[in-house]
């Protein structure tokens, strides 16, 4: 899936990194707390949150994320959106729940990644 | 064997929105270096988790990060409370993160575990009432 899909499946506002939306997203992340996505996110994967402060991109950024989702119509600052486009980071914001958010990416074939032993 | 590189930051605890720029660095310096995506991986991960207790846990400190030829080392030093317990602040789930801290994203309890599984070697010296020093060594 890319990021592109991912925006028309979810109704996705692009934030930052329109030019980036061919990027190839491999598996997804749902959760607020950055703690689990740095003990467990993949390679390739696409974090959708509803937490909105720097951390968040500061995590995205060390993890490798290939692209944020925020839902429940969360928008980030400017300060924010600065550091996503310094890591070429792209920022989309969805009106959906996370369930429905994740229930929707799930549906369209896209999954969590094996689980560590 | 000397260090190819030394990098050294000071971490405050007074913004908490700075918190891992340090981190972020490190990751950068590291990519121009060319060293491998896995362990560029393990290092950010393991140093930003460690920043971020020296910013939530401590009144901050400071971070350094040699280089070798063999291997990555990172030493945080802080000044906070220290670790009265080590081995259960080891396990997956302890936290002592206030409710502020988990508003914000963290306090799972998962950050020194994750330390763990990322790095080759971990020690964590701690005097009560002084500060925390932990070094992680990253095998190249
Ligand atoms: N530098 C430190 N100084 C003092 N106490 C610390 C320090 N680092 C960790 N601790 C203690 O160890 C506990 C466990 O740390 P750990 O990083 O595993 O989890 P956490 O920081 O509480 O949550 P998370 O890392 O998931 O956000 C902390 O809650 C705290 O009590
Ligand atoms: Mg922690």
């Amino acid at each position: 899936m890319t990021v592109g899909e991912i925006k028309n499946l979810l109704d996705c506002e692009v934030i930052t990194g329109e030019d980036l939306l061919d990027v190839e997203v491999r598996t997804a992340c749902g959760s607020d707390m950055m703690s689990d996505v740095l003990a467990f996110a993949k390679t390739s994967c696409a974090l959708l949150t509803g937490l909105c402060n720097p951390q968040v991109i500061r995590t995205a950024d060390m993890m490798d994320i290939v692209c944020i989702i925020f839902v429940r119509g969360k928008k980030p600052d400017e300060a924010m959106i600065e550091m996503a486009k310094e890591n070429n980071l792209p920022i989309l914001s969805t009106g959906h729940r996370m369930f429905s958010a994740c229930g929707l990416l799930y549906e369209s074939g896209l999954r969590g990644g094996k689980m560590d032993a | 064997m000397p260090n190819l590189m030394e990098l050294k930051y000071q971490v405050s605890n007074e913004d908490f929105t700075r918190a891992g720029e340090a981190s972020s660095d490190v990751k950068k310096k590291l990519k121009q270096l060319g060293v491998s995506p896995d362990v560029i991986r393990r290092v950010a991960i393991a140093l930003y988790e460690g920043e971020i207790n020296m910013v939530i846990h401590a009144y901050g400190g400071e971070i350094t990060v040699t280089i070798s030829e063999e291997q990555i080392t990172m030493t945080l030093a802080d000044r906070g409370p220290g670790i009265p317990d080590i081995d259960k602040a080891m396990q997956a789930g302890f936290s002592t993160a206030p409710d502020n801290v988990r508003n914000l994203g963290f306090g799972a309890g998962m950050g020194l575990p994750n330390m763990k599984k990322n790095s080759d070697t971990i020690d964590i010296s701690t005097e009560i009432g002084v500060g925390t020093t932990v070094v992680m060594t990253i095998n190249l």
